[in-house]
């Protein structure tokens, strides 16, 4: 067992040849492993106040009123802020969280209010807040404040959603907000000269995707100038500051969002939260700086939950093997909120049924469900992990059944390089900004199948199929994988020439722990041909440039980096043009040597030297409406225990073409803990709610995720065989493909470990419990 | 009440109410914001503290507890010049992302290895396992924690053959 040790350099010493393609140690690390990043909880400011949160104890109800008298006059306490404060004036709405991604028109009258007003929704819901001295006293007056509320019958799952008996929003008719479609070509005819259909419904658990910094906000009134600036900031600043500053009544100007350390996000930080603006509504409101940090229960309730979905898919053979279509129709459980990122899920669920392969027939619809639980939004590999099982566990139960090698089937489908660009199906509705038409950039979707296979001796552990040993089951499987990034549609940087000659880089792109600051000052270290020790690349917070987008659906460092390769090219021709005054020749003559720039006569002149009297400032962008597509395999080999159902992962290897890796040690670091957290949804993790709509699973103990000794055994390989032609850099957004696969493959692999009981998983997780229910129940079938 | 402690070797006394923690101790009072809180009790062990010796949860200790004892957090882990052995392995191993957690593994794999410098990979995992992390999924923490054996009287390191003669490959298999 190893990481990959190759190419190991430390960040100061320049490599010869490009630093991109190496694997880099990280800059980030030499604060972080001494303590000294900065994470939300490590701001403090002078005079600050602490803030903690009344929230709904339960799920569904007609909120009367909230009475805080008593706990304002409790000492240490500085306020209570309810809805009608944030209303300002009676029988005014507070403000409603917008849409971000896939803003539809339809969604407004599902938009999360900042704070409960005249109705709860969800257990969790913000009803009040109280600023104090110290989080002990604002804890001790949430219990001071007298709630008068009417309970309402709760809406706890998706059937009673759909059954539209208890309409959970005002002027509307129906629970179901929005339903996505996806088609592409003739469905019927499709499925009219199948000779085999294959026709399962699956189940997939709501999930939390628990990032081990829980959300913090800290806020600074500044009286002075009439401002406010946002600690805490992560994923998207920008954004999350139009949408504030809009809710405040400010220009956007007035607000800033400052991103430190982000410990963690798997998608779900991409929100804007309602404490993104209940916090510095409370500071301006005290005139003093406020803290609020989450506790574990309150982000468990209130981060983003995803996944959780029920679905009928059906899929079209013909004799040969040949997939003729896919239909079918999902259920996606949403909770209280679409929030701004809700509807992804949803959508790619209609989307990627195909996956990877040359599905011409597809008819899909996918149904958003409102419900009294915690909102959803995007988790890793949103939609995706979800479609990529159905479709895997199709193709092997289908296979099976027309009497051929699953694998066989595979080879015959999937897209090819002579396929490319291909075609995905279209969905309807679509974002107003995007045009709708969705293909892949490039690459060969058999060559990463076929090097899985090889890599894993799949021919070699045929003979493990179902076979006993040492009292448990073994058994193997293989599932295929495409991962979209870089999602446009643009990204910016900034690069300047500070006055002592250093260069200094601003990109709108966020760092969440995956370590930008690293693979970017690589791409930015070769586009400047400096070294990384001599620039400092600073990034997120919004006082660094006028707009920026941050980072989701892997797109950061394609996004931000092919920014900085355009801001880079802008600033050497705007240093060469300063330059060739002192040189005394042309622009085009002068030749930059790291910090040097020389004339064709050989005088120079340094950086620093041009700083002394030039201001070198350059503004780059890069734009994209295309995605691009990284793809895979991934084969595992698990033995199961009848006797208690655990299952034990004896191999597990996943083969990802990533078209460029930047930095191969933390691509290959994204590879493994991506596939450990998509383990954890296969297995182990499961949020509960009861039929009341509380959550059960509300502390770590009971919300389980994997831990060192849970899954040792797994390998990743990277491959570059079809770089993007889509971007300067080449490389394709792959933060998510180790997650995407794992619950088709260990579907698949434990559907053949107990194939002499026919227990067939289409359900997650499959937790021991679950699945020796499963064996049993088969046995006595 | 006054608690007085040595905390990195330095003396401390600081003034703390009954019901503080020795994470809101350290954090607040003395401004040692490296100990990070993931939960509150006890399960996800980011701020794990070595307490004469002993890895300790600083979320379920309460600082009056801590009266005569010597601390070691993660800033006491290094000096100025360089990191640690063990910080530099996780840094060459990626054994951070998010770099929350790593605070946490870091003083508990400090504490185990003082104790047990040839501890196996197996009891590794064991003990990492009262941490959580959400980045890494673990297996380059286990190594890192393997190759700085050395740096503790253990065994030198082995990197295992990455094989497969595949670009950036690299393999979990059995030790």
């Amino acid at each position: 067992m190893n990481a990959p040790v190759p190419d190991l350099l430390p960040e100061s010493t320049p490599p010869d040849g490009p630093y991109v393609g190496r694997s880099m140690q990280r800059v980030e690390d030499l604060r972080l492993l001494r303590g000294r990043g900065t994470y939300a909880d490590d701001v403090a400011l002078p005079g600050m106040l602490h803030a903690a949160m009344l929230r709904s104890s339960v799920a569904h109800a007609r909120l009367r009123s909230v009475d805080a008298t008593a706990a304002r006059a409790m000492p240490g306490v500085h306020a209570v802020i309810t809805a009608t404060e944030i209303a300002g004036a009676p029988g005014a709405k507070v403000p409603t969280v917008p849409l971000r991604l896939q803003p539809l028109a339809c969604m407004e009258p599902y938009r999360q209010p900042v704070i409960a007003q005249d109705r709860i929704r969800h257990v969790g819901e913000v009803l009040a807040i109280v600023v104090a001295d110290s989080l002990a006293l604002a804890e001790d007056a949430l219990e001071a404040i007298e709630v008068d509320l009417e309970s309402l019958p709760p809406v706890a799952d998706w059937r009673s959603s759909a059954a539209d008996q208890t309409l959970l929003f005002d002027n509307t008719s129906t629970n179901r907000g929005v339903t996505f479609t996806a088609r592409r070509g003739d469905i019927d005819a499709a499925f009219g000269k199948a000779t085999h259909v294959q026709r399962e419904r699956f189940t997939i658990q709501r999930q939390a995707p628990v990032t081990m910094e829980t959300r913090g906000v800290v806020a600074d009134w500044d009286a002075v100038n009439s401002r406010i600036v946002v600690y805490g900031a992560a994923k998207v600043p920008y954004f999350n500051r139009r949408t504030s500053a809009d809710m405040l009544g400010m220009k956007h100007s007035e607000v800033d969002f400052i991103e430190g350390d982000t410990g963690g996000s798997f998608g779900a930080r991409g929100e804007f939260y309602v404490e993104d603006f209940l916090v510095p509504f409370a500071a301006r409101h005290v005139r003093r700086p406020v803290k609020w940090i989450s506790d574990r229960r309150e982000d468990l309730m209130t981060m983003a939950q995803s996944r959780e979905c029920e679905a009928e898919a059906e899929m079209a053979f013909a004799a040969d093997g040949t997939i003729l279509g896919v239909r079918g129709t999902a259920w996606c459980d949403l909770g209280a909120y679409p929030r701004t990122n809700g509807l992804i899920q949803p959508r790619n669920i209609a989307h990627f049924l195909t996956n990877a392969y040359r599905i011409e027939a597809v008819e899909f619809a996918s149904h958003v469900q409102f419900t009294n639980k915690g909102p959803a939004g995007t988790y890793r590999a949103p939609g995706r992990s979800e479609t990529t099982m159905f479709c895997e566990r199709l193709i092997d139960l289908g296979a099976r059944a027309i009497g051929l090698d699953p694998v066989e089937v595979r080879r015959r489908n999937l897209v090819t390089a002579d396929d490319m660009p291909w075609h995905f199906a279209s969905v309807t509705p679509s974002e107003p900004a995007s045009t709708g038409v969705t293909e892949a950039d490039s690459g060969d979707y058999r060559s990463t199948f076929e090097r899985c296979l090889t890599e894993f001796d799949w021919a070699g552990k045929q003979a493990l199929q179902g076979k006993r040993i040492d009292g448990r089951h073994h058994g193997i499987g293989v599932a295929c994988f495409i991962e979209g990034g870089a999602a446009g549609p643009r990204e910016n940087a900034k690069i300047e020439m500070a006055s002592d000659g250093s260069v200094t880089l601003y990109v709108g792109s966020t760092s969440v722990g995956q370590g930008l600051e690293t693979s970017l000052g690589q791409i930015a270290a070769d586009a400047l041909g400096i070294p990384m020790s001599a620039l400092t690349l600073l990034h997120g917070s919004t006082t660094y440039l006028s707009e920026g987008f941050g980072s989701y659906h892997s797109r950061s460092t394609v996004m931000g980096g092919s920014a900085i390769i355009d801001a880079a090219g802008k600033f050497k021709q705007a240093v060469r043009e300063a330059a060739a005054v002192y040189l005394e020749c042309l622009a085009d003559q002068v030749v930059l040597e790291g910090t040097q720039a020389r004339s064709p006569r050989g005088r120079s002149i340094s950086f620093a030297e041009l700083a002394r009297s030039e201001k070198i400032i350059v503004e780059g962008t890069f734009a994209n409406h295309h995605h691009t597509w990284a793809y895979g395999a991934a084969a595992a080999h698990v033995a199961v225990d009848a006797r208690t159902g655990h299952v034990a992962i004896v191999d597990y290897l996943v083969v990802e073409d990533v078209g460029r890796a930047v930095n191969p040690l933390l691509l290959h670091g994204q590879v493994i803990g991506g596939t450990v957290q998509g383990l954890g949804g296969a297995f182990l993790e499961d949020m509960i709610y009861d039929a009341e709509g509380q959550m059960i699973t509300g502390t770590l103990a009971d919300y389980l995720l994997p831990t060192a000794t849970d899954f040792p055994q797994l390998r990743a390989i990277t491959l570059e065989e079809y770089p993007s032609p889509i971007n300067p850099i080449g490389a394709k957004g792959a933060g998510e493909g180790g997650t995407i696969v794992v619950a088709a493959v260990i579907a698949n692999a434990v559907a053949n470990a107990l194939a002499e009981y026919g227990v067939n998983p289409t359900s997650l997780p499959l937790s021991p419990s679950k699945l020796w229910q499963m064996i049993e129940t088969a046995r006595a079938a | 009440m006054k608690v007085s402690f040595k905390v990195n070797g330095k003396p401390v006394a600081t003034e703390v109410e009954p019901r503080t923690t020795l994470s809101l101790c350290l954090r607040d009072n003395l401004r040692l914001t490296g100990t990070h809180v993931g939960c509150e009790h006890g399960v996800c062990g980011a701020c794990t503290v070595i307490v004469d010796g002993d890895a300790v949860r600083s979320c379920l200790t309460l600082a009056v507890q801590m009266e005569g004892c010597d601390v070691v957090t993660v800033e006491g882990l290094s000096d100025e010049a360089a990191l640690s052995p063990l910080q530099a392995a996780f840094r060459r191993h990626n054994a951070l992302q998010c770099g929350f957690c790593t605070p946490g593994m870091l003083t508990t794999a400090h504490a185990l290895l003082s104790e047990e410098p040839n501890a196996s990979v197996e009891r590794i995992r064991e003990v990492l396992s009262g941490n959580l992390c959400r980045c890494t999924g673990y297996l380059p923490i286990v190594e890192a924690v393997l190759d700085a054996r050395a740096a503790y009287g253990g065994p030198a390191y082995q990197p295992a053959d990455a094989g497969h003669g595949a670009s950036h490959a690299s393999a979990g298999a059995a030790r």
